[in-house]
Parts: structure tokens; C-alpha cells; sequence
């Protein structure tokens, strides 16, 4: 079976893909492009682990095709570091531990930086609400919250 | 399969037409890619209508608010003049999963899903949105709550797709609402839910109502009985505790896991009530 050709961009670069018609861009992004920061928990939209900005906007990657992709702007975990200069909300993520066994990480950066994007000054319960397509089983959210509300004030002063 | 991205409406619509096997409809994949990855559709044809120009776009034209069919409900909270004009309809909209479901889920999608639980069709029914449709035969605007004709099912034929909806420009002293019942505080299917949308008269008396309740039937439904129930009231206490008895008496709920058919009766009644009070609030009401 014939593939759809894609042309898009990704974290700035671009990029050229076939995939298969009923594949996801989360499996595209891994399976194919070897971006594998984007998780799969559920695959159904529900848990977030697969979260990008596609267009400026957060959507579980598992719930797009990648033929959808075509001219349009990708941003995933991969591109929130600079070099080794860490995103203040990783770094954020790490002073506060918030995270145990990792994968619901890259989901919540990117939730959080589409979070922050748009409220740079979110109240506790704006953050619990904004973050409520990330689920995560280890942490208990406290120390992810916290680590949201530091970041925002880091980068407010930056 | 094959993935075909048409640049017009006529094109996807001709493409649903030919197809000899399963077609779907592709704009914002909260549900077709849910349904694909269980097993319980394979489309042998997906048409994204999301490049097809104009149906990304809120217009706001001299008659009202035109959504086309691939805008996210994100979009719709981020319109400051439909959130003004219709902020029952803004809130239900924004009520639908999570943060990344709202940057791609759409208000067609929820309507043709034809989910009795869906939380912007109450509220869409309650305003009397209009859908205009594209088929093969051309083109037609009918009443949203005609779409819908059971748990998944609708009244669409053959080769139709949903361009916009259409909602009315707003009266003077109008005001809309939607509430629903969730166990939990949020990204939940409401157990039963309610939306409401008068307009009232320079005295403050409800002039035109409609109440649409959902999860309580095979479909959302309109109460008619209630806009009898509201006319020419200032939702005084015992024009309130009549609209609660008409609609928990226009219910026909399943048991289910999520709510017995008492409960749901009981709520309906009292979100109806809630969702009027707002409504009547938004509309300069005292």
C-alpha cells in the first residue's frame, strides 16, 4: 500500500515522511522519525503522556494522523531545551522531583509550556485545571503543581 | 484506506457519496480516532475537511454567528463576541475533555457523534442553532436538534456534511446557560445535563424560552411544556418548582452505571432550574 507523502515542520526543522493513511502522528514521531518523547499511555486522548503543540495548540498526538501534519508547525518535548541550557520548567520539574517514573514527563512539560504560554501567571487551581489531560500515578500532582507556579515565576523575572 | 484532504465542500461531500464502503468524516479526530483505534470503525476513506477554505473560521455577519464545522471549541472560547452573544453555548463547548481534546474537538463532531450525553447539543438546541447542510442534493438548513436521531445515529443522508451551525443574532435582555451533573469536577460524561435560553421582555418577564435537557433520552431533547412554563414569568419560586416537575417529567432515562433513572429524573429537574436562574441572570434579569 502506497504511503501519504508529508512535508512539515518539527521543533523548527523540517521534515519529510510516508506513513500509512490510519497512522497516528504519535507513531510517526516515534516509530518513524526516532522522536521518541512523546509517550503512549491510553492512545485514546485520555492520559496526555502523548501531548504536542501542533499550530500553537496542545493536542495528544495519539488523536492525529500523521498525514494531518502536512504544512503544519510540530513542537514536542525534544525541542523545549536548548542545547544543554534546560527549559526552565524542566528544571523546575527536577528541583522540585516532580516526577517519579517518567512517563507522563514530556506530556506535562509541553501541557505546562502551552499552560504558561497562554497564562503567565496561573493561580494553583487554574494550573490543576489546565493540567487535568495529564494524568500521572506516581507524584499525586502535588509536586508537579508547585513545580508549575515556581517556573511561572522564574520566567515572569526572566 | 485512503486519506483524501478536499479543498471544497462539494469535493468531500462528492467523495462521501462515491465511496462504496466506509466513509468518515475527519475534523478534529476526538472521536473517529478513538472509535478506529478500538476496533469499532475501519474507514476505507477518511476526508479531512479541515482544508476546505472558510470552515476554520467563527463568521459574525449581520444575521448572527456562522461556526464552521473543523473549528475547535478552544477557538470558540477564545471569541469574545460569541462568548458575549452565547456564553451557554461557550460554556458547553468548553466543558468537552480535556485541554488538548478542546484543540481539536468540534461542535459538529459532538452534534453528528449523536451522543445524548453530548454537552454542546442542550445548549445549541436551547439557542435554536441551525446546521447547514451539504449533500449531493445541495445545500439546506435544518434545526440541530433534527440531527441527532438516537445513540449514534442521525439524520444525516448519504454524502451530507455539516458546514457551519448557525446561531442568531442576540435580542436585547437575552441570556443563555448550560449546566450538567458530573461525579467527578470535570472531564466527565454529564449524567444529565441542562441548557437553557430566554429572552425577556423591558419588564424583566421571560418573553421566549427553550430548554433542551440531554442524557435523559435516546437523544437531547427540547422541553417544550417548558417554555409555557417560563413565559411571562420572572422565575418566581413556583414558576421554578413547575419548570422542575415538567422536566424531570419529560425525561425517559436509562439505568445505567453512571445514574438510576430516579436520579437522573430528580437532577434534571433541579439543573434545569439552575441553568434558567442563570440564564435569567445573564440577560439583565433581577
Amino acid at each position: 500500500m502506497a504511503g501519504v507523502a508529508v512535508s512539515t515542520t518539527i521543533n523548527g526543522d523540517n521534515f519529510e515522511y510516508l506513513c500509512q493513511p490510519d497512522e497516528t502522528l504519535l507513531d510517526v514521531l516515534r516509530d518513524r522519525l526516532g522522536l521518541t518523547g512523546a509517550k503512549e499511555g491510553c492512545g485514546t486522548g485520555d492520559c496526555g503522556a502523548c501531548s504536542i503543540i501542533l499550530d500553537d495548540r496542545l493536542v495528544c498526538s495519539c488523536l492525529v494522523l500523521g498525514a494531518e501534519a502536512e504544512g503544519r508547525r510540530v513542537e514536542t518535548i525534544e525541542g523545549m531545551a536548548h542545547g544543554d541550557t534546560l527549559h526552565p520548567l524542566q528544571q523546575k520539574f527536577l528541583e522540585h522531583a516532580a516526577l517519579q517514573c517518567g512517563i507522563c514527563t514530556p506530556g506535562f512539560l509541553i501541557a505546562a509550556k502551552d499552560l504558561l504560554a497562554k497564562n503567565p501567571d496561573p493561580t494553583e487551581e487554574e494550573i490543576r485545571f489546565g493540567l487535568a489531560g495529564n494524568l500521572c500515578r506516581c507524584t499525586g500532582y502535588d509536586k508537579i503543581v508547585r513545580a508549575v507556579q515556581d517556573a511561572a515565576s522564574v520566567m515572569k523575572g526572566a | 484506506m485512503r486519506y483524501i484532504r478536499p479543498l471544497s465542500i462539494e469535493d468531500a461531500a462528492g467523495l462521501l457519496a462515491g465511496s462504496t464502503g466506509t466513509a468518515a468524516i475527519l475534523a478534529g479526530g476526538s472521536d473517529l480516532l478513538v472509535r478506529m483505534k478500538g476496533g469499532f470503525i475501519e474507514p476505507d476513506l477518511i476526508v479531512d475537511i479541515k482544508a476546505i477554505e472558510g470552515l476554520s473560521e467563527i463568521r459574525e455577519t449581520s444575521e448572527g454567528f456562522s461556526i464552521g464545522a473543523a473549528v475547535p471549541c478552544a477557538v470558540l472560547g477564545e471569541s469574545k463576541a460569541l462568548k458575549k452573544a452565547w456564553p451557554g453555548v461557550v460554556e458547553a463547548a468548553n466543558l468537552i475533555g480535556s485541554k488538548q481534546v478542546q484543540g481539536r474537538c468540534t461542535i459538529v463532531g459532538n452534534l453528528c457523534n449523536a451522543s445524548p450525553a453530548a454537552d454542546s447539543v442542550p445548549a445549541l438546541v436551547a439557542a435554536g442553532a441551525r446546521a447547514v447542510v451539504v449533500g449531493p442534493a445541495g445545500r439546506r438548513t435544518i434545526a440541530v436538534e433534527s440531527v441527532p436521531t438516537g445513540p449514534g445515529k442521525t439524520s444525516l443522508a448519504k454524502g451530507e456534511i455539516i458546514e457551519a451551525i448557525l446561531l442568531d443574532k442576540r435580542h436585547p435582555h437575552s441570556g443563555d446557560a448550560y449546566l450538567r451533573f458530573i461525579p467527578r469536577t470535570e472531564m466527565d460524561i454529564a449524567v444529565v445535563s441542562a441548557g437553557v435560553n430566554l429572552t425577556l421582555d423591558e419588564q424583566g418577564r421571560v418573553k421566549s424560552a427553550r430548554l433542551a435537557l440531554g442524557a435523559v433520552a435516546p437523544t437531547v431533547i427540547l422541553v417544550e411544556e417548558a417554555a409555557e412554563v417560563l413565559n411571562g414569568s420572572k422565575l418566581d419560586e413556583a414558576t421554578l418548582e413547575r419548570l422542575a416537575k415538567v422536566c424531570s417529567g419529560a425525561c425517559r432515562p436509562i439505568d445505567d452505571k453512571r445514574g438510576t433513572v430516579e436520579f437522573r429524573r430528580k437532577v434534571a429537574g433541579v439543573l434545569a432550574k439552575r441553568a434558567a436562574i442563570t440564564a435569567y441572570k445573564r440577560a439583565g434579569g433581577k
